[in-house]
C-alpha cells in the first residue's frame, strides 16, 4: 500500500514569491526571517522523499463560478496548468504548469464517492495560488506529480467546519488504501484570521491575532475538538471576513489524525499571520 | 436583490485586461456594453444566453460611480470587489499598499456583520 509519508499544513501568502525573488538591496526588513522559516518548513517535506502530493486547496474564483459551484472538487487531469492573469497582475505569481497523478486522483475520487463524499470532478483544470504557493514554499523545483483537492471556503453556503474535518479523515483512509508503492504528501493551504474587502484589511498585523494565537495552538497540538468547539460558520466572519479558510487547516487536522505537529511555526507579518504545521504519520524516519 | 449579477460583473471585468482599462477609463460606456454583450452570456454559445438577468438601477449606479464601498454595501462578493478595485486604481497612489488602506478606511464605518455575501 501507500504510504503517508508528511502531511503539511501552511497558509498561503500570494507575496511570498515576489518577496523571495526581489535582490537583496530591495528586500523588506521581514524577508530573510520569512525566507529562513519558509526553508526550514521545506526541509520537512524534503527529508520525507515524497512521490506524489495531493493538494488541498481552495479557488478563489478563478475557474470555478457561481454559476456552477461545487463544495469539494477532485482534479483528475494528466497535467494542471497554473496561476491566472489577475494573480500574475496583482501578486507577480508566475505561470507554471504542474503534473498530475491520475491514478491518484481515480482512486481518491472512486473511495471518497464510496465514502460518503459526493466529490465533484474536474478533467480540465487550472489551479490558482491557494494550491501553486505552497508549490513555490515547499517544492520550488516542482517535479512531483499532483492530485488537486479544491474546497468551497468562500462562496456561501459552504460545508460545516466538522465536514472539513471528515473529509480529512477520509483522505487519510484513502491514501492508506491506495494499493501503489509510492510515498504520499498531503498538503492543505488555508488561511488563520484574515480580512480581504473589509476595514480591518492590510492591518500591522492579521485581523485577530487572539484567534490567531488559539488557533495556532489547535493545530500545533491537534485539538480538533477543540477547534470545533469553538467554530462555526457564523462565527468565523469575527476574526476577519475571509477567515473560513480556516476550515482548510481543519480538513487538515482531519488528515493529521489529531495528533500533535512535529514542525510548528509562525511568523507576524503585516495583514495576517503566517503559520506551518508537519506532522509525519508513520514517524520521522518512514 | 441580485447579487449574483453584480458579482459577476466584477469577476467577468476583473479577468479580462481589455475590459478591465475600459472599465477604469470610462465605467458608464463600459457597464452599457457589459449589459449589452456580456452580462447573459453563459455557456459561450449565443443561442444558449440567460434571459432574465437584470442589474437594478442602484446596482448599475454604484458600478458606474466606481463605488466599491456601495457594491459591497449592495452584497457584491468582498474578495472579487477588492481584486478589481485594486487593478483599477492601485497604480494611482505612490506608497505601496495605499490604495488598500484607503479603502479599509472608507469602510471603517462598518460594524459585525458585514452586509451579507450569499448568493
Amino acid at each position: 500500500m501507500a504510504q503517508l509519508v508528511a502531511v503539511l499544513a501552511t497558509t498561503h501568502h500570494p507575496f511570498y514569491y515576489r518577496t523571495s525573488t526581489l535582490p537583496p538591496g530591495e528586500r523588506p526588513d521581514f524577508a530573510d526571517a520569512w525566507v529562513r522559516k519558509v526553508e526550514a518548513y521545506r526541509e520537512t517535506l524534503t527529508r520525507m522523499r515524497p512521490d506524489v502530493l495531493v493538494m488541498v486547496g481552495s479557488d478563489h474564483f478563478h475557474q470555478l463560478w457561481l454559476d456552477n459551484m461545487p463544495q469539494f472538487l477532485v482534479g483528475k487531469a494528466p497535467f494542471y496548468d497554473a496561476n491566472f492573469h489577475n494573480e500574475e497582475r496583482e501578486f507577480g505569481l508566475p505561470r507554471m504548469l504542474l503534473r498530475g497523478h491520475e491514478q491518484l486522483s481515480a482512486h481518491m475520487l472512486r473511495e471518497g464517492l464510496d465514502k460518503g463524499f459526493d466529490l465533484a470532478f474536474s478533467n480540465e483544470l487550472r489551479v490558482d495560488h491557494s494550491i501553486t504557493c505552497p508549490i513555490v514554499t515547499l517544492r520550488p523545483q516542482n517535479d512531483l506529480p499532483i492530485v488537486p483537492l479544491y474546497t468551497n471556503i468562500f462562496a456561501p453556503p459552504l460545508p460545516q467546519p466538522k465536514r472539513f474535518v471528515q473529509l480529512g479523515r477520509a483522505v487519510r483512509e484513502i491514501v492508506d488504501s491506495w494499493p501503489s508503492g509510492l510515498r504520499v504528501a498531503v498538503i492543505g493551504s488555508g488561511h488563520l484570521s484574515l480580512e480581504l474587502g473589509g476595514p480591518r484589511q492590510f492591518g500591522p498585523h492579521g485581523p485577530d491575532p487572539v484567534f490567531d494565537r488559539k488557533a495556532v495552538g489547535w493545530i500545533a497540538s491537534g485539538d480538533i475538538e477543540g477547534a470545533l468547539s469553538e467554530v462555526s460558520l457564523d462565527s468565523l466572519w469575527e476574526p476577519g471576513n475571509a477567515t473560513h479558510g480556516f476550515m482548510d487547516f481543519l480538513l487538515m487536522m482531519g488528515v493529521a489524525g489529531g495528533t500533535e505537529a512535529a514542525h510548528a511555526d509562525s511568523l507576524d507579518l503585516f495583514h495576517t499571520m503566517e503559520a506551518y504545521f508537519t506532522w509525519y504519520p508513520n514517524g520521522a524516519d518512514a | 436583490m441580485s447579487r449574483y449579477l453584480l458579482d459577476k460583473f466584477l469577476y467577468d471585468v476583473d479577468r479580462d485586461p481589455e475590459l478591465t482599462e475600459a472599465y477604469r477609463a470610462d465605467p458608464a460606456a463600459l457597464v452599457e456594453r457589459w449589459e449589452r454583450e456580456r452580462m447573459r452570456v453563459l455557456t459561450g454559445v449565443p443561442g444558449d444566453d440567460t434571459t432574465w438577468t437584470r442589474l437594478t438601477d442602484e446596482e448599475r449606479g454604484a458600478l458606474v460611480a466606481h463605488d466599491y464601498v456601495a457594491i459591497q454595501e449592495l452584497g457584491g462578493h468582498p474578495f472579487l470587489t477588492l481584486t478589481l478595485f485594486i487593478a483599477l486604481f492601485e497604480r494611482d497612489h505612490a506608497e505601496p499598499l495605499g490604495f488598500q488602506r484607503e479603502y479599509a478606511r472608507r469602510l471603517a464605518h462598518w460594524s459585525l456583520p458585514y452586509p451579507d455575501i450569499a448568493t
